[in-house]
């Protein structure tokens, strides 16, 4: 495998706030994102050669033709990515490749989703029929298999899962464009109504509507843009995909995700980088469940196996500690429109990079990383960022 | 000689209190309790769970004949019998029919068992008797009524109970009845339905069956019969001239209740199970008529494999605390209800998977998998299987309680399943405390109705607590 180091370059990023923006339509997010990217590179939407958007619910929008009619980009290639929670950073790892590979100068890739307007109690199931035998629970339950086993084997209790809620709560009344933006406290946490035992509605990220976009062209092209001296590099992007029936896996051991360990190394080895928790100065990493983001911090390298709980509660991850994670707020406060988070994340990073962060500043960050898990632990996208002096 | 090789009954776990029904209603109650099928059972999957005991120890393979017996199948139009058939693992040559309608087609289907294997047609014939009826609230119908299935296998080997007579009746007579879009059972006059559908004819069909057989009903070992009323019961003995205590075989109505076309067979496995060899066993029942079928046990009872049986099952109970829970699980109360996707098409292609239990052996690294792959899950070869039984037993390795889909107070618990003699398999639980799941735990495999997506029974297998962690 070769690497997408040095190839790409971020010139321009836009998101909408997120939440429950009842007056919006996908419509309106997705041009509210789409432009503030566009404004933000200095360039018009006629500029943009090719696109991806990730979406992942049908009722969100069908084809490349749902964005491009949104967008009114006729004429251009336009898909729709769908790769469960990774949909957005799989858009953008195709936009990469439309670039690194010189058939496009200039590429959109974005993500959008309007859940709300389906209602809010959970995620909308997926898809048509399919034989009883192949039973896909809801979300909460999916990851709560994953926290029972933790509890198991681990002993972890719901205070080691509350700690990361308290956390990102925290980073996440500092930012703007969060949907929650209230610190909330540890026995909140541990006490409010069950969603999915071990699961209760603080370990849960909530249902939002949002949208987030990011304008890419080469490093040359780069240059000559307004963000020249800001600009922000690609410095590895991967996907890594596993099985989506993990509890139908003989050996599945519930207590690590094998596409965020494959993922993580995929692009470490692209960006060259060997100690991810010193050499990263912060980490966007999927936490749709309290339980998602502390096996996703083993299984990026950030600390030890079995050791997350430990390191979250010791303030490793907290603003200010060894390794940032989810300065943001992350999915807990920012909750998690599907086809749009990927590319939240690789905004807020962009943001982080060039020294202009909405929420709270991580100081003189160089390289920063963004990762999405989706579908029952079965698609996860690691993409590494980094200064352009780095 | 024909005759029965085997029986078996399944109760349902929960039992509700006559007390509780007539709390609920200020109504005055009966004695004991009556047996409540879950919310996920009706007469197929109660059907498939006497089926399974009676054929414990015996190659389902063997059996070709199956008879389901009910007033209560769950399909007006469609035969249950080839269901249950699938699921008990009959070959797909095997004889089935539902006889359906009257209270008496449990023996009417034993009747037709024994003629089947008389005249050459089937060597063995499973007769699955089951019954989930409806009462109407706060009616004593609610509080009689039970839910209960029994099984009996007929053939002409290792017989424990020699087939050796019957008579007949058939009879004209309003008693009960249930039309096409009643929902419960309806009564004119009970003492017409006691007195003439129950009592005249039951007595008229077992007068019948001692004279041309030529025995004395005072020395028969047990007399296991229908009911409309216990009482009713006892008048039938005592005009019989039978001793009530030592003839009359127990249909063990306070503790289960009354189950319809399943009370006579559950009588006469309880007779089974308490009966010396050489002894003679009325089995009567009435509805529209009556039959009385007469069988003579052989040494053999007293070495039949071990199964739950009637002991096993009444010992196996859990109390169903309120009135609301049994309206719950009999849909009593109007709820919106989400109607899962399902397919005939996918259910066509997959129903020996998803009913057969059917999982894969990988001939490459021997590993057990579940559903059927074509590429092996852990070494990746192609097509190199062999299907193979799984078992119905497992322990948990991971599991949740899950509050959104049950869209309940009560969370539905999703568990990762290691089975005995490999496979994993993921299925939610019933007829369980959630809050007492936990890792390790050890599981037996039931099957249940799972929802009604595209207007269907769509049935499945979920995971109970095993009867020995309850015990």
């Amino acid at each position: 495998m070769k690497t997408l180091k040095d190839k790409v370059a971020i010139v321009g990023v836009g998101y909408t706030k997120f939440g429950e923006l009842w007056n919006k339509s996908q419509e309106d997010l997705l041009v509210d994102a789409v432009y503030e990217a566009l404004d933000d590179a200095g360039m018009e939407a006629r500029e943009v050669e090719a696109g991806w958007c990730g979406i992942q619910y049908e009722f969100t929008g069908v084809s490349g033709g749902a964005p491009a009619e949104f967008l009114k980009m006729y004429g251009i290639p336009f898909t729709r990515v769908e790769n469960f929670c990774a949909s957005g950073m799989d858009a953008f790892r195709n936009a990469c490749l439309g670039v690194a590979s010189g058939m496009y100068d200039v590429a959109l890739a974005c993500g959008v989703e309007k859940l709300m307007d389906q209602g809010s109690r959970g995620l909308p199931e997926l898809g048509g029929a399919r034989s009883i035998a192949l039973q896909f629970p809801p979300a909460p339950s999916i990851f709560a298999l994953a926290a029972t086993r933790c509890f198991e084997v681990n002993g972890w209790n719901k205070e080691t899962l509350a700690n990361v809620a308290v956390k990102n709560h925290e980073h996440g009344s500092h930012h703007p464009k969060a949907h929650f933006r209230k610190p909330i406290k540890k026995e909140d946490v541990i006490n409010a109504p069950i969603i999915s035992w071990p699961l209760g509605r603080f370990d849960c990220c909530a249902m939002s509507d949002g949208s987030a976009a990011l304008i890419i062209t080469t490093p040359e092209r780069a240059k000559a843009t307004r963000h020249k001296n800001d600009y922000v590099k690609v410095l590895g992007s991967a996907i890594s995909v596993h099985t989506l029936l993990p509890w139908l896996h003989p050996k599945f051991d519930f207590v690590g995700f094998p596409s965020t360990q494959e993922a993580g190394k995929k692009a470490y080895e692209q960006a060259g980088i060997k100690n991810p928790a010193e050499e990263l100065d912060l980490v966007e990493c999927h936490d749709c469940f309290t339980i998602t983001e502390l096996l996703n911090i083993e299984d990026l390298g950030l600390c030890p196996r079995g050791q997350a709980g430990k390191f979250v509660a010791e303030g490793n991850c907290n603003f200010g500690g060894k390794i940032p994670v989810n300065v943001s707020g992350g999915l807990k406060c920012f909750g998690h429109p599907i086809g749009a988070t990927g590319c939240r994340m690789l905004v807020e990073i962009t943001k982080q990079l060039q020294g202009r962060a909405d929420g709270l500043q991580v100081k003189d960050a160089k390289r920063g990383l963004a990762h999405n898990l989706g579908g029952a632990f079965t698609v996860a996208a690691v993409t590494i960022l980094g200064r352009n002096d780095t | 000689m024909v005759g029965i090789e085997s029986y078996g009954v399944y109760f349902p776990l929960y039992r509700l209190s006559r007390s509780e029904i007539g709390r609920a209603w200020g109504m005055p109650s009966g004695p004991g309790e009556k047996a409540v099928a879950s919310g996920d059972e009706d007469s197929v999957t109660m059907g498939v769970e006497a089926g399974f005991d009676c054929l414990a120890g015996i190659d389902p393979g063997k059996v070709d004949g199956l008879i389901f017996a009910t007033t209560t199948a769950p399909y007006k139009q469609k035969a249950l019998a080839p269901t249950i058939a699938l699921v008990l693992g009959l070959p797909r040559t095997a004889m089935t029919m539902d006889i359906t309608d009257t209270l008496r087609a449990g023996t009417t289907a034993i009747k037709t068992a024994a003629d089947l294997i008389k005249s050459g047609t089937c060597k063995k014939v499973l007769v699955a008797a089951s019954e989930v009826r409806m009462s109407e609230q706060e009616s004593f119908d609610e509080q009689m009524l039970g839910d209960g299935a029994a099984a009996v296998l007929l053939s002409e080997q290792n017989l424990i109970a020699d087939f050796r007579d019957s008579y007949s009746i058939s009879d004209e007579i309003i008693g009960v009845w249930r039309k096409e879009n009643d929902d419960y059972i309806q009564h004119f006059e009970d003492k017409l339905e006691d007195s003439f559908a129950f009592q005249g004819n039951v007595i008229e069909a077992i007068k019948g069956l001692a004279q041309k057989a030529g025995i004395e009903l005072k020395e028969i070992g047990k007399l296991a019969c229908s009911y409309y009323d216990p009482r009713g019961l006892l008048g039938i003995a005592g005009k019989l001239g039978l001793n009530p205590l030592a003839q009359l075989a127990d249909p063990l109505f306070t503790s289960i209740g009354n189950p319809g076309v399943s009370a006579p067979i559950i009588a006469f496995a309880n007779a089974l199970e308490n009966t010396a060899p050489r002894q003679d066993i009325i089995l009567a029942a009435h509805g529209d008529g009556a039959d009385a079928l007469l069988f003579t046990t052989t040494e053999r009872i007293k070495s039949l494999p071990p199964r739950i049986g009637i002991k096993g099952n009444l010992a196996r109970k859990a109390p169903l605390f309120s009135y609301e829970q049994y309206a719950k699980f009999r849909k009593l109360t109007r709820r919106e209800r989400s109607n899962p996707k399902a397919s005939a098409v996918i259910h066509y292609r997959d129903k020996e998977l998803e009913f057969g239990f059917l999982g894969e052996k990988c001939q490459n690294c021997g590993t057990v998998q579940f559903p059927l792959n074509r590429v092996c899950i852990i070494c990746h070869t192609k097509d190199k299987f062999e299907k193979v039984k799984l078992t119905k037993r497992g322990k948990i390795f991971t599991f949740t309680n899950d509050y959104i889909r049950s869209g309940g107070a009560q969370p539905v618990p999703w568990c990762v399943i290691d089975l005995e003699n490999g496979g994993r398999i993921f299925l939610t639980m019933t007829d369980c405390e959630p809050d007492k799941v936990k890792i390790g735990m050890e599981v037996e495999i039931v099957f249940r109705i799972y929802h009604q997506g595209a207007g269907f029974h769509n049935y499945y297998w979920r995971c109970r607590p095993s009867m020995k962690t309850r015990a």
